[in-house]
């Protein structure tokens, strides 16, 4: 017997369901395509629509001619971006500078963890991996203060070390590759023993591969994670020059709006590239990280 | 015996280099953090036991901070995981195209925070869209991101990034639901909602906790959105914790810091394994 997993059985019933469900994702795409739309405004455009935003404290009461959408597409503020702006692509290789470093580095240390936690199990391991949870379960407010003491400590304070390192030792993705890795059969490593393997062998060979996808949905989520980093350049990083463009981009004044959209545009792109290419992956390591205790 | 033992050495070699690194950017310096919240002066330093917490409850800011949080965490959990159960409904309806809609409604969670941020200035800004559209009404001269409304509109940022993934969470555990039960159910004469509302949700209950948990902890990092919004000293409905502490930082008071940290760490430790002892018993409930 077939059951009925689904509602929305009747015609009326489904006809309001697709019209509520296709509103809904209007709203959903709504910020990210305006960000696109605004990008494309010419310079007078946003003068006229946007040139008292940021200026001044009084409601003006002119009416002004406020528009979401352009009249055409204009690459005006991209042109303007690639000329006048170098703060701009600072910014964007200070992001690129920091993250990049971060999400190959945790990744690396945290999957040689993550082999040592799933090949080998001990009361206090466990202990161990317990408290890789309580940790990652701690908001910034809380694990800022002792990275920033030893940041002062160390002398690294306003440098980049002191944002890459605490978040190379992030233990986020340890906790998922090392749910998933545990899920890897013994009867793999006892075969490839058999074959004279050692564990280099059997991490690089077996574990690392079986692993392909959940990489990838580590990768993702840390990757957005620290491209949208805003409190730990804030704290650590005083030298303003080093902030990233997901910091400098909340400081922008009125003349700059237009380009700003065009800089945000940019910052959509690698992020929306991981999700397009490798929704699967993400999927499927959000769906194991829910079920907190592997 | 003698093989196990190097065994054992061979898999702490694994964990060793991010052990080191939790151990030295994380757990040692969190002892001086506590060691920090008890005594009068990172110098001379005489132990003063809980003076430091006796400072921070008399604290305004911190106490406005901590009661911004817990207003905002608890809206976001309650309005995070009802509608993110109602998106996961929808979506596994009997609805064209459910992919593209997952994919839709989960992309907001891949848009870099400062996108929206800038679209929601232009359009709430005292001179923005919002107002001006009203403005052809006679209506408008709100001033959104400056008066109560700033929360709601906070709310909506968080919601539109988090519900996504949350749903993701709810349609996994959705075709978790056993097929036999909800059989027997609809052979009994069951509808829909009676099924959901009888059987599913119960099944659903370890899952709506630890969405719960997630969102509580995603809830935390807000600041990212009111600080681009309107930066260090936002309107006082969006003073968060993570203000108190920045603005702490910059006047390098680690008294005050470490006692806030320590009071933050236990109260969200208490909060969390309350949550996870539910959950856990809930697992049990639909497992056992």
């Amino acid at each position: 017997m077939k059951v009925e997993r689904r509602f929305g059985k009747g015609k009326v019933g489904r006809v309001f369901l697709i019209a509520a469900v296709l509103l809904l994702a209007a709203a959903f795409l709504l910020p990210s395509l305006l960000t696109l739309a605004d990008s494309f405004f010419d310079s007078q455009e946003i003068r006229d629509s946007y040139g008292l935003i940021f200026e001044e404290e009084h409601y003006v009461t002119r009416l002004v001619e406020l528009k979401f959408l352009p009249e055409r597409l204009n690459l005006t503020q991209y042109s303007e971006l690639l000329r006048a702006k170098p703060d701009y692509f600072m910014k964007l290789w200070n992001s690129v500078v920091l993250v990049v470093p971060i999400v190959l580095f945790q990744m690396a240390v945290a999957s040689l963890a993550a082999y040592g936690f799933a090949r080998w199990r001990s009361r206090s391991r466990e202990l161990v991996f317990f408290v890789y949870i309580i940790l990652m379960l701690m908001p910034y407010q809380v694990t800022l203060v002792p990275n920033y003491l030893v940041a002062h400590w160390t002398g690294i304070l306003d440098t980049r070390w002191a944002v890459w390192l605490p978040a190379v030792a992030s233990p986020f993705s340890v906790y998922l590759l090392t749910k998933n890795m545990r899920r890897i059969s013994s009867s793999y490593v006892e075969a490839a023993k058999l074959d004279g393997a050692g564990e280099w062998k059997i991490f690089f060979r077996i574990f690392l591969p079986m692993s392909r996808s959940i990489l990838w949905s580590v990768l993702i989520l840390v990757f957005i994670d620290y491209w949208n980093m805003v409190e730990q350049p804030l704290i650590l990083l005083q030298d303003t020059s080093l902030h990233p463009l997901s910091v400098y981009l909340g400081s922008i004044n009125k003349n700059e709006i237009g380009v700003a959209f065009a800089a945000a545009t940019l910052y959509m792109i690698p992020p929306l590239l991981l999700f397009l290419t490798r929704q699967k992956e993400l999927i499927a390591g959000i769906v194991s990280y829910g079920g907190l205790k592997g | 015996m003698k093989y196990k033992r190097r065994d054992n050495l061979t898999g702490t070699a694994f964990l060793l280099p991010s052990s080191m690194g939790v151990l030295v950017f994380f757990l040692l310096p969190f002892g001086v953090v506590m060691y920090y919240s008890v005594v009068n002066g990172p110098k001379n330093s005489n132990f003063v036991f809980l003076d430091n917490y006796r400072q921070l409850f008399k604290n305004p800011a911190f106490l406005l901070a901590a009661k911004n949080t817990a207003i905002f965490s608890t809206a976001a959990v309650a309005l995070g995981v009802v509608l993110s159960l109602v998106l996961a409904l929808l979506v596994e309806s009997r609805l064209p195209f459910r992919g593209f809609f997952r994919t839709v409604f989960l992309s907001p969670l891949m848009v870099p925070v400062i996108s929206v941020v800038l679209v929601t200035r232009v359009a709430f800004d005292f001179n923005g869209a919002v107002n001006s559209w009203l403005g052809v009404l006679g209506l408008g001269g709100v001033d959104w991101l400056n008066t109560g409304y700033s929360r709601w509109i906070v709310m909506a940022m968080f919601l539109w990034k988090n519900l996504g993934y949350n749903m993701i969470l709810f349609i996994a555990a959705l075709n978790n639901v056993p097929n036999e039960v909800l059989e027997s159910a609809q052979v009994d004469g069951a509808g829909y909602f009676r099924r959901f509302f009888q059987i599913k949700l119960r099944y659903l209950s370890p899952a709506i906790l630890f969405v719960g948990i997630i969102t509580l902890l995603n809830s935390f990092r807000i600041f990212r959105e009111v600080y681009l919004l309107s930066g260090q000293y936002p309107y006082s409905a969006l003073y968060t914790l993570q203000h108190f502490m920045n603005n702490t930082f910059k006047m390098l008071d680690y008294q005050k810091l470490s006692s806030a940290a320590i009071v933050m760490s236990a109260v969200i430790t208490a909060i969390l394994a309350l949550l996870f002892w539910l959950e856990s018993r809930f697992r049990k409930d639909v497992e056992g």
